[in-house]
């Protein structure tokens, strides 16, 4: 009990620190360190590594799995520089940074399907078909 | 119906913050800044949507198979990554107040930044010297709309970079360049981030359909 209050007391005088010297971002932004930049390296290497052997070895025989796979390899990843690079969490700015990435997520989201799907049906009805009824 | 608004003992209500609380100056610059490259996002996100339409709108021209030289593409990321870990640890060299190292490691990573668009330019080059410009295909447009994009924003990281090496030689790490520094930290992870859609989505989606 001590101990918690003692180690929540230090970091109040740290945020006050914080303060005192005017660096001002003491509101739940983590900086990393050492140890989580190389996690996130290493994590983002292997990431990388594995999507272009899939492609440049032509591993696997179905094109369709292989999309797949290296699509959720790109997700994985996106959500590993996310993590240990650009330092998300939910706590920093009292959530707003996360509450600005779900809706810009949902903008992009929509706007990715919504264009797609309108555009590959588009494609598919109204490419002009050829009158094949005046041919001799 | 005014005797609603009252309170009991007559005081009318107030539904606002009485006084203003402080604002330090730059306490929200980097929430600022997230929603700055939120705003940027949906650039990217404009221009993946198009080349997702017209990425395999050839015009009898060259595809994806003909073009991309994904050794090429290997290397490239591989520097942007490099670029990501190095400004790390200018950040880390920064939080320990070490000016020396903090502009050691920011000039390694303006290098690795360097590489990028020289690889990436050499590719354009050669590119456009096969005949395969913008001009040539819906596919290749869009492309050069999206690729170039990026290459553009890395360009102007790297020159935001130099700006901040000045910046940080003449008046050390003060307080308003860490902030800068920390802006500047977003951004180059950021384009990172852009770039694991690049090179999944248009080079090697693009090699394997």
């Amino acid at each position: 009990m001590s101990a918690d209050a003692h180690a929540g007391h230090s970091h109040d005088s740290h945020g006050h620190d914080n303060h005192a010297h005017g660096h001002g971002h003491d509101d739940g932004r983590d900086h990393g360190s050492y140890k989580s930049y190389l996690t996130g390296f290493i994590l983002s290497v292997i990431l990388t590594v594995i999507p272009f052997y899939l492609v440049m070895a032509g591993v696997i025989e179905n094109k369709n799995w292989t999309i797949a796979i290296i699509v959720a390899l790109a997700v994985v990843q996106i959500v590993v520089h996310m993590v240990y690079f650009l330092h998300m969490n939910t706590t920093s700015d009292g959530g707003w940074t996360l509450m600005a990435l779900i809706f810009t997520l949902i903008v992009v989201v929509i706007a990715l399907a919504g264009s797609l799907w309108v555009m590959y049906h588009l494609n598919v009805n109204m490419m002009p078909v050829h009158d094949m009824r005046n041919m001799p | 119906m005014s005797a609603s608004t009252q309170t009991m003992n007559g005081e009318a209500p107030v539904f606002y913050v009485a006084d203003e609380h402080d604002h330090p100056p730059g306490q929200s610059t980097m929430l600022g800044f997230w929603l700055y490259l939120m705003s940027d996002c949906l650039i990217f996100a404009m221009l993946f949507a198009t080349f997702g339409v017209l990425g395999t709108s050839y015009a009898a021209g060259p595809g994806p198979k003909d073009l991309f030289d994904l050794k090429l593409v290997a290397l490239n990321t591989a520097m942007l990554l490099f670029s990501s870990i190095t400004y790390g640890f200018a950040m880390l060299a920064m939080m320990k107040g070490k000016v020396g190292s903090t502009q050691m490691w920011l000039a390694i990573t303006g290098l690795f930044g360097l590489a990028f668009l020289c690889i990436e330019l050499y590719e354009f080059h050669h590119m456009i010297h096969e005949g395969a410009g913008w001009w040539r295909s819906a596919f290749l447009s869009s492309f050069f709309a999206l690729v170039g994009t990026h290459g553009l924003h890395v360009t102007f990281g790297i020159i935001w970079l130099v700006v901040l090496m000045v910046q940080v030689a003449k008046f050390g790490l003060i307080e308003a360049n860490q902030r800068r520094l920390m802006c500047l930290s977003m951004f180059w992870h950021f384009l990172d981030v852009v770039w694991i859609g690049v090179f999944t989505f248009v080079y090697l989606m693009g090699v394997v359909r």
